[in-house]
């Protein structure tokens, strides 16, 4: 679904990641860690398109097409969805139009024909019982005024409204409380499917008690240093980063 | 703006030409006194309308243009537009809509105008029964039940001569500013209101709707009066860009609220901007200004101003009545070469009285915008209140914003608040609407729409949704 190749990015003339090598197969959950400034943030908006990054070397490919050659809103439209670390407000447009605006776009996309409000609000309303979301906050203009809570259920929300095929989460848990967690965790494995992948951007272990990962990368310093299985998150929240100044030593 | 556009534009100016061919209803171009009584006789006026506009004229030859707003165009030669054409011959108007610029029927469709109505906004020739009269005799029916009147001006001179004489000019007097003058002088029609005591109108009005509409729109005149405890909400214009052949329109609005009345006047400007050029647009140099008369009278302007090429336009609230309110709320769009100076007025006279000012500019591509904001309180205007809220969105890097507020306070107990903003659509939020599956262009008129909301939630539901899909037309090709 998603093969990474020796993937070099700067921003702003400064190389952020050094050569990432990453591959996920349908189905598959993968988990990045990894300290604050190691270029996380800067691997998923390169995924998604976000401007401000030029990939300098290396190659990602998505579903046999050439990831860098898409706009934005044809990844999007293509399966891909960016859960994002700071998501953005949107004075005086409503969420709800906003959603059902996605969606269509989406769909038209495929061919398929575009809900109306009636379908549409069934599906919404399914979605946000799930995540246990207040019902005003989809009159509400787009994030504006969501607590931090709110906010990151709204980016759950949209994902699954979308259902997209590689879900990238760009540190959904951090802030959350346990309740919160645990909803927004209930979201996300209820999208949990044989083609559907996910890449989780996390700092800490506590999400991955939740949505259980096949794979873990720790990114460093712009590349990936170390991989494993689920055990490995165990590992680093007992450690902490501090071996990677050791492997850096070695 | 490059004036060399502004050169071009002004040089095509009567390129499309107005009526040479002397018919027997057209008055020679050029303007003086026998023009005046000329074309005041044709309209068959009483003889204080002529008065009236002779006193006009001879104050509007002691008058300069003025030359403060923030707009950039070249010396109009008055001499050359021609003061009275009655409407046209069906032999002089296209054919069909195949005779029409390709570009604006595109507009009309992407509006989802019916084809009917394309042709009669294009001034195409159609058929002499047309859908709208049936329309209009039917609502007809339905005012005058109610007492209301609305009718044309020229009509209203001669069955109502009493309200004329008592209204017309009494808000914007002939001497008030060169183009309301000129207007007075030559003004060919427009609508007259009157809603009776305790009315409350059972109905939008609307030009719209209004018969004999065409060939009105250079100068035309409008006077709306609300008696006591009445109420209106009138609809004035129309999503679709207007074809018109002059270039300089200067038009004028009157309003008054008497005790306890309100009234509600919503614009939807679409006139032709010109092409992506600045080629070929209109000049609308409007005067629109409302007397809040009575006690706990209320005017609201709302506007969504998308046309022209030049917009100069203030509509504007005398609060003389104590506890008298005045809104203005405004959506001003420049694209391309487009230039806006628009804005508001409040004169605070009256106790307790209160004004709204909500403003709203968006500038894409090369348009510049500027708001200009009168909120004068009187030395009698014990408490009054006035809230600004001034915003600007850019859209681009070449368009320009630009507010010029002006606040003159004579008492003491009066509360000014005025909040003014300019932001950008940022490329977080760009990203955002796109990493959901939106189109560059469709976030941009989203995120412009989300701008717009306080202002739209003014306007009539149907004027509304219709004003949405005109800021999407209008805004296509301009992002990046
Ligand atoms: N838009 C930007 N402009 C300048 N520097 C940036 C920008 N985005 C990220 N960086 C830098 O790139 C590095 C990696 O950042 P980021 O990808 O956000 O890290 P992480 O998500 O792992 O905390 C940091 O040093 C950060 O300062
Ligand atoms: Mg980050």
């Amino acid at each position: 679904m998603l093969e990474i190749k020796d993937l070099k990015a700067t921003v702003d003339g400064k190389e952020i990641l050094k050569g990432i090598n990453l591959n996920i197969k349908p189905g598959e959950v993968h988990a990045i860690m990894g300290p604050n400034g190691s270029g996380k943030s800067t691997l998923a908006n390169i995924l998604a398109g976000r401007n401000g990054y030029e990939v300098t070397g290396g190659s990602i490919n998505y579903n046999g097409h050439a990831l860098v050659d898409m706009e934005p809103e044809i990844r999007a439209r293509e399966g891909i969805f960016l859960a994002m670390q700071y998501p953005i407000e949107i004075p005086g447009v409503s969420n709800i139009y906003f959603l059902k605006n996605a969606v269509n776009e989406v769909r038209k996309h495929h061919g398929e024909s575009e809900l109306d409000a009636m379908d549409f609000m069934k599906i919404l309303k399914e979605k946000m019982k799930l995540l246990e979301m207040k019902n005003e906050l989809i009159y509400r203009a787009i994030n504006e005024g969501f607590s931090g809570g709110e906010k990151k259920r709204n980016e759950i929300l949209q994902m699954l409204l979308l259902q997209p095929k590689l879900a990238i989460m760009d540190e959904t848990d951090s802030g959350l409380d346990i309740d919160a967690l645990q909803t927004i965790s209930k979201g996300v494995n209820s999208l949990r499917s044989a083609e559907r992948s996910f890449l989780m951007i996390t700092h800490y272990q506590r999400l991955l008690n939740y949505i259980q990962p096949d794979f873990v990368h720790v990114l460093a310093r712009g590349t990936i240093v170390k991989s494993g299985g689920k055990e490995l998150a165990a590992q680093l929240e007992q450690e902490g980063y501090a071996f990677l100044d050791n492997a850096e030593a070695i | 703006m490059a004036t060399k556009e502004i050169e071009q534009l002004v040089a095509r100016e009567y390129e499309h030409g107005f009526v040479t061919d002397i018919e027997a209803d057209t008055i020679a171009p050029g303007l003086n006194e026998d023009v005046i009584r000329m074309l005041s006789a044709k309209k068959d006026e009483p003889e204080f309308m002529l008065e009236w506009r002779l006193q006009a004229f001879r104050h509007w030859q002691t008058m300069q243009e003025p030359t403060w707003a923030h707009v950039n165009f070249n010396p109009i030669d008055y001499q050359s537009i021609s003061y009275y054409s009655a409407p046209k011959s069906d032999a002089d108007r296209p054919k069909s809509l195949d005779e029409i610029d390709p570009k604006l029927i595109e507009t009309y469709n992407k509006l989802g105008i019916p084809l009917r109505e394309q042709e009669m906004l294009a001034g195409v020739a159609v058929d002499a029964v047309f859908d709208s009269v049936s329309v209009g005799t039917t609502f007809k029916a339905k005012l005058a039940e109610a007492g209301v009147i609305f009718c044309p001006f020229s009509e209203a001179v001669h069955k109502y001569p009493e309200l004329i004489k008592k209204y017309l000019g009494s808000v914007v007097p002939y001497r008030d500013n060169f183009y309301a003058t000129l207007n007075s002088a030559v003004f060919s029609d427009g609508s007259f209101v009157y809603i009776p005591k305790g009315v409350r109108c059972p109905m939008e009005l609307s030009t719209y709707f209004r018969i004999n509409a065409s060939n009105t729109g250079q100068f035309e005149r409008t006077l709306i009066i609300a008696d006591e405890g009445a109420y209106v909400s009138y609809l004035e214009g129309c999503t679709a860009p207007m074809r018109d052949e002059n270039q300089l329109h200067a038009a004028v609005v009157e309003l008054v609220a008497l005790d306890n009345a309100q009234i509600k006047y919503s614009t939807v400007q679409n006139w032709y901007p010109g092409d992506e050029n600045g080629v070929g647009g209109i000049y609308n140099f409007v005067t629109k200004r409302g007397a809040c008369r009575g006690i706990n009278s209320k005017i609201s302007w709302t506007q969504v101003e998308t046309g022209s090429a030049i917009t100069w336009k203030y509509p504007s609230v005398i609060l003389q009545g104590d506890n008298s309110v005045g809104e203005f709320y405004s959506v001003a769009l420049t694209s391309n070469y487009q230039q806006a100076d628009t804005g508001t007025k409040m004169f605070h006279l009256g106790k307790n009285t209160k004004s709204t000012i909500i403003s709203k500019g968006i500038s894409a591509a090369k348009g510049q915008n500027a708001y200009r904001g009168l909120v004068r309180i009187g030395p009698a205007a014990e408490n009054a209140r006035n809230y600004t809220q001034c915003d600007s969105l850019l859209i681009g890097d070449k368009c320009g914003a630009h507010t010029f507020p002006y606040i003159e306070v004579k008492n003491p107990t009066a509360k000014v608040e005025h909040e003014a903003s300019t932001s950008k659509i940022s490329d977080d939020q760009l990203f955002y609407c796109r990493q959901r599956g939106l189109s560059e262009e469709d976030a941009v008129s989203l995120i412009v729409n989300g701008f717009c909301k306080q202002v739209f939630k003014e306007l009539p539901m149907e004027f509304a949704v219709e004003a949405q899909k005109l800021m999407e037309v209008s805004l296509e090709g301009a992002v990046g």
